[in-house]
């Protein structure tokens, strides 16, 4: 199926389940479906590096919270101009601000995508735990940072007033409806870019680095560049992901935006779906996700990680390449004679 | 191009205290079929890692085509025409044998050419290169279900993919029979009849013999004899430092 026509199927279904969510006039839907997508990005966005490449990157969140924290830093910007910006910015700015969040998401992708770039320059040279541990690194500094910044409310964190509702044209829809909308836009987007990436020339190149890269470099693959183009894409998708969490959540503070699970989620739904294809993510965040929105409101939220941890042992132990290479497995046996 | 195609010029390397090449000169010229040789330990391999850009060499240089190499990745050597085999068998285990041949194809001779753009061009030259070394009926298999021997013709038929001008094939015959090192020996010979430039590393001499116009001796990192195979052969200090005698 070409590029074009899976985007546009894509995008059809997405239409048919946000047709049918509005049906059923749950809030709850919208609630629960925001965060499943919001996993089906991370966890897509994760695979393009460490599952295409075979990068492991702990850093997750730290992508994801340049996302939240651009979508503050400007929110609050586009809200008091005149006090932050010098007055000849204020006439330029004041007809854009405040900004829609697509234009943030835009704008946090650019900004995760330029710190993908730079991650991926700085730990050029490292491979397998050496570079997880990079990452996670990064994602500690950038929360010291964020913890330091008082604009952005610093340790305290910062509260964003969601608005009740949206427009969309001549119709009017409540804000959070609006935000489902955007993530499920932006996950038909990424899964495009994910399933465009590892049938082209560049999943060739991605596929070559993650089983060898010696004898990828022999075979004339430009490693160097392919690795930034993979750190790149992957941060920006993932702090598009985080750009209009704020408006979600209502509170921001570093502790819960840079916290465990965002790292442990993105991980974990790709490894237990399976690293090799566009599906596996999309396959375990869906599983995962739902399975964690079900446990918040039958048992608690606190059994979440947990849930997540004893699914990612059984299926390191049982199934490492995930469900996908499980359904691949049983094909191949039945295919051989 | 009137000058060699590849020329080595004092080109020394150490690791730490142990100095692993010295002082190499070496040329292969346009056409050539050179065989290099020396006891396990004595720098083959790390000479072709630092031909190849897998190693940067301390001192000397390495020019191919009258072009400095010092500094070039590897995957910039291949895009200009160099290509390895490795010793030890390194294919892309995820990818099928067909894969594992459309990664030089398209980063390397797509670089160089307008040809092969669609897919089934690719395809096709996939199955032409398989069926040189009699691997086509494995094509969409994966490298995990091949032999030893069927490992090491994927490593050779791999970086003939990258239609070098320039083939260093490592211990390629290595655990091959007898009817499968003259198979390989015809299929490098037919490529070097193409033009290709050859450099055979190997360790069983009667193919190195039948093979090389030209033999080059390595030992503990320096090189002690360079000439045709009968001189080589009978050259008192590869005699004595090479056959033991």
């Amino acid at each position: 199926m070409r590029s074009w026509l899976f985007f546009a199927t894509a995008l059809s279904i997405g239409a048919v389940v946000f047709a049918l969510a509005l049906l059923l006039r749950s809030d709850y839907l919208f609630f629960a479906g925001y965060v499943v997508l919001q996993f089906v990005v991370l966890a897509t966005a994760w695979n393009i590096l460490g599952g295409y490449c075979g990068y492991v990157n702990f850093g997750s969140a730290a992508f994801f919270a340049i996302g939240v924290y651009t979508s503050v830093a400007l929110t609050k910007l586009g809200a008091n101009p005149a006090r932050y910006l010098p007055e000849f910015l204020v006439n330029v700015f004041k007809p854009l601000l405040p900004l829609p969040i697509p234009a943030l998401q835009l704008i946090a992708g650019m900004l995760a995508g330029i710190v993908g770039l730079g991650m991926g320059y700085l730990t050029l040279r490292l491979r397998g735990v050496f570079f997880a541990i990079a990452t996670l690194a990064m994602a500690v500094v950038l929360q010291t940072l964020i913890i330091n910044w008082d604009f952005v409310g610093g340790s305290r964190g910062a509260y964003i007033v969601r608005p009740s509702n949206a427009w969309l044209g001549p119709f009017s829809i409540g804000y959070i409806e609006y935000l489902f909308l955007l993530m499920l836009v932006l996950a038909v987007i990424v899964l495009t870019v994910a399933r465009l990436i590892e049938r082209s020339r560049l999943g060739y190149g991605f596929a070559s680095i993650r089983d060898d890269e010696l004898a990828a470099e022999a075979c004339g693959v430009p490693t160097l560049r392919l690795k930034l183009m993979a750190t790149t894409i992957s941060g920006a998708f993932m702090g598009m992901a985080g750009a209009p969490f704020p408006y979600y959540i209502g509170y921001v503070e570093p502790a819960a935006t840079f916290g465990l699970p965002y790292a442990v989620n993105s991980i974990a739904m790709p490894m237990i779906g399976g690293t090799t294809s566009w599906l596996g993510p999309l396959i375990g965040a869906i599983l995962l996700g739902s399975l964690q929105q079900i446990a918040t409101v039958t048992i608690s939220s606190a059994v979440n990680l947990l849930i997540v941890g004893v699914l990612l042992v059984g299926f390191v132990v049982i199934a490492p390449k995930g469900i996908i290479g499980l359904v691949e497995d049983w094909r191949q046996a039945r295919a051989k004679p | 191009m009137t000058g060699p195609l590849l020329e080595i010029e004092a080109v020394g390397k150490r690791f730490g205290g142990f100095v692993a090449l010295e002082g190499i000169d070496l040329s292969v010229a346009q056409g050539e079929r050179l065989g290099l040789i020396g006891p396990n330990g004595s720098g083959k391999s790390t000479l072709v890692n630092c031909i190849c850009g897998t190693l940067n060499n301390d001192a000397g240089t390495v020019r191919f085509e009258g072009r400095s190499l010092n500094g070039l990745a590897a995957n910039q050597r291949t895009h200009l025409g160099l290509a390895r085999s490795f010793q030890l068998p390194r294919p892309f285990m995820s990818l099928s044998l067909a894969d594992n041949l459309r990664i030089p194809l398209i980063y390397a001779v797509r670089r160089r050419s307008l040809l092969l753009h669609s897919p089934q061009e690719l395809d096709a030259r996939c199955l032409e290169l398989l069926r040189m070394v009699g691997l086509e009926r494995k094509a969409r298999r994966l490298p995990r279900d091949l032999t030893q021997v069927e490992m090491r013709k994927l490593e050779l038929v791999r970086a003939m993919a990258a239609e070098p001008k320039l083939l260093i094939a490592d211990e390629v015959m290595a655990g091959l029979s007898h009817s499968e090192i003259e198979d390989i020996i015809a299929l490098l010979l037919r490529l070097n009849e193409q033009g290709i430039s050859i450099i055979l590393i190997e360790h069983i001499m009667r193919a190195v013999m039948s093979f090389s116009q030209r033999i080059a001796v390595l030992v503990s990192g320096r090189k002690i004899a360079d000439g045709k195979p009968a001189e080589v052969v009978n050259n008192p200090s590869v005699v004595s430092a090479y056959l033991g005698q």
